[in-house]
């Protein structure tokens, strides 16, 4: 099982944890893994075709995945996947 | 350029930076020698703005539209309670004088606008960006690479923090990428919400700013490896540290392969904000005199409070609370034969749940409240805390 670390804005959709371990051989297995737990974070990650947002962006360790090879990166057991979404606080 | 010199005051102001051998005179006439604009003087500006006027660059241009408010000093510590209700520049500009006089400051007391932020921005050597908003965001952004400014960018929400360098020309004369290679589109609004609908912990813009800080210095001296190309995050309840890599993006339309743009856009629409705010136009309204009147009638209605219950804490109107979330499981406590009105903090929310109330049920009797809470607490019942 990969580790998924879930960033701030989305922890409402999931049970306010900030991690959870995802089964799958790819990143795009494991964050449908996620989705399938947690049915209301999968509009924030997919768009309608089910491609993965343009705010969002996802790392297998410090690597952007878009240099890897997108939602078809493959994964270990000992793979961790952060999500990362736009964030704009700074003022108020 | 012409030379930098210091009086014997500047020499011992700065004699902690003079005396790192790396850093030495010379960095200390680079800081001197740079014109820096930061944008926002809120939670973030703060603290980069006290540790940029300590450390002695020449010239700070602070830019900001907004008065200070009680709210606000939780978090921005370079005001206290006398300023409150004054331009934040002018509060920021006479703290910051009497920390270093050896400073030059200019105020733009202003919001930034595609009409005003390439003549602006075109001034400075190098953009801190400490702004709450993703227009802003994306203007700060875009005019940086239409000017080739670097960009040092810092951003908070809740617990979590992000800190990067766009926008960078190294040494050999090769820039790093911009927040659009990071986030090519801002999400929809209201996804992500604001620090003044999420709530920030106060220390949080304190260790941001901070770090946003050292890298402005370090962008400034060319000291040490700057985060251009990655993007640092920090999270405060699991003290967890991250550092991603950035890259640049082909389909960028400011600087990548087939660049589409070549100035600054409509960056309200660009994030998909409508002048009238969604859902307020189309559902019926009424203001905080006819509820404080109906109450005083004791005529028959119901009061529904759809915001969370930490919010109902710290100030109420008596409602029957709802969440926004649990509206539709809770729909048979929503009355259908008396006049109900539902109220949020500021109009928003409470719009929503109607405009769902009547779309899935039907429902034909339910007002919102015009400006929520807020309004309720300025105009009619000024006991009331407002936040």
């Amino acid at each position: 099982m990969a580790k998924v670390i879930i960033p701030t804005p989305l922890r409402k959709f999931t049970e306010n944890q900030s991690s959870i371990e995802a089964s799958g051989n790819t990143v795009f297995e494991a964050i449908s893994d996620i989705a399938g737990k947690f049915p209301d974070v999968k509009q924030h990650l997919f768009d309608s075709d089910g491609k993965l947002r343009n705010f969002i962006r996802i790392y297998v360790g410090d690597e952007d995945i878009k240099a890897l090879n997108n939602e078809n990166t493959s994964i270990e057991n000992e793979s961790v996947l952060s999500i990362v979404p736009a964030i704009a606080g700074g003022v108020e | 350029m012409t030379t930098v010199n210091f009086s014997k005051e500047e020499l011992e102001r700065y004699s902690r930076h003079l005396i790192i051998p790396e850093f030495n005179i010379e960095g200390q006439r680079k800081l001197k020698s740079t014109r820096v604009l930061v944008i926002g003087t809120g939670g973030l500006g703060a603290p980069l703005l006290q540790y940029l006027t300590a450390a002695g660059v020449g010239t700070i241009g602070l830019l900001d539209f907004d008065v200070v408010d009680v709210t606000n000093l939780q978090r921005q510590v370079l005001f206290s309670v006398s300023d409150v209700g004054k331009p934040k520049v002018e509060a920021a500009k006479e703290r910051l004088q009497a920390l270093n006089p050896h400073v030059e400051f200019e105020v733009h007391n202003t919001r930034l606008t595609s009409e005003n932020a390439l003549d602006i921005i075109r001034e400075y050597d190098l953009v801190a960006d400490g702004t709450d908003n993703f227009p802003t965001r994306y203007l700060v952004n875009d005019a940086c690479v239409l000017l080739g400014k670097p960009n040092v960018y810092a951003s908070i929400f809740r617990f979590e923090g992000q800190v990067s360098v766009f926008n960078y020309t190294d040494e050999s004369g090769n820039t790093g990428p911009n927040y659009r290679d990071l986030f090519p589109e801002p999400p929809p609004p209201g996804l992500v919400p604001s620090c003044a609908e999420g709530g920030v912990i106060g220390v949080l813009p304190g260790i941001i700013g901070s770090l946003q800080a050292s890298e402005v210095i370090k962008v400034i001296t060319g000291l040490g490896e700057t985060l251009s190309g990655r993007l640092f995050l920090f999270d405060a309840l699991s003290f967890e540290t991250r550092t991603f890599k950035v890259h640049k993006d082909d389909d960028n339309p400011l600087n990548g392969k087939n660049p589409t743009m070549t100035g600054l856009i409509d960056y309200q629409q660009f994030c998909g904000i409508t002048d009238q705010k969604e859902g307020e136009a189309d559902v019926k309204e009424i203001t905080v005199e006819e509820l404080y009147g109906l109450k005083q009638r004791h005529e028959d209605h119901q009061l529904i409070d759809v915001r969370e219950s930490y919010e109902y804490e710290i100030a109420n109107l008596g409602g029957e609370l709802i969440p926004l979330s649990t509206v539709v499981e809770e729909v048979a406590r929503v009355s259908s034969d008396k006049k109900v009105i539902v109220h949020c903090r500021s109009g928003k929310r409470s719009a929503d749940a109607i405009k769902l109330l009547e779309d899935k049920y039907g429902f034909t009797n339910l007002y919102n409240l015009k400006g929520g809470i807020l309004a309720y607490a300025d105009d009619v019942d000024h006991s009331l805390a407002k936040y």
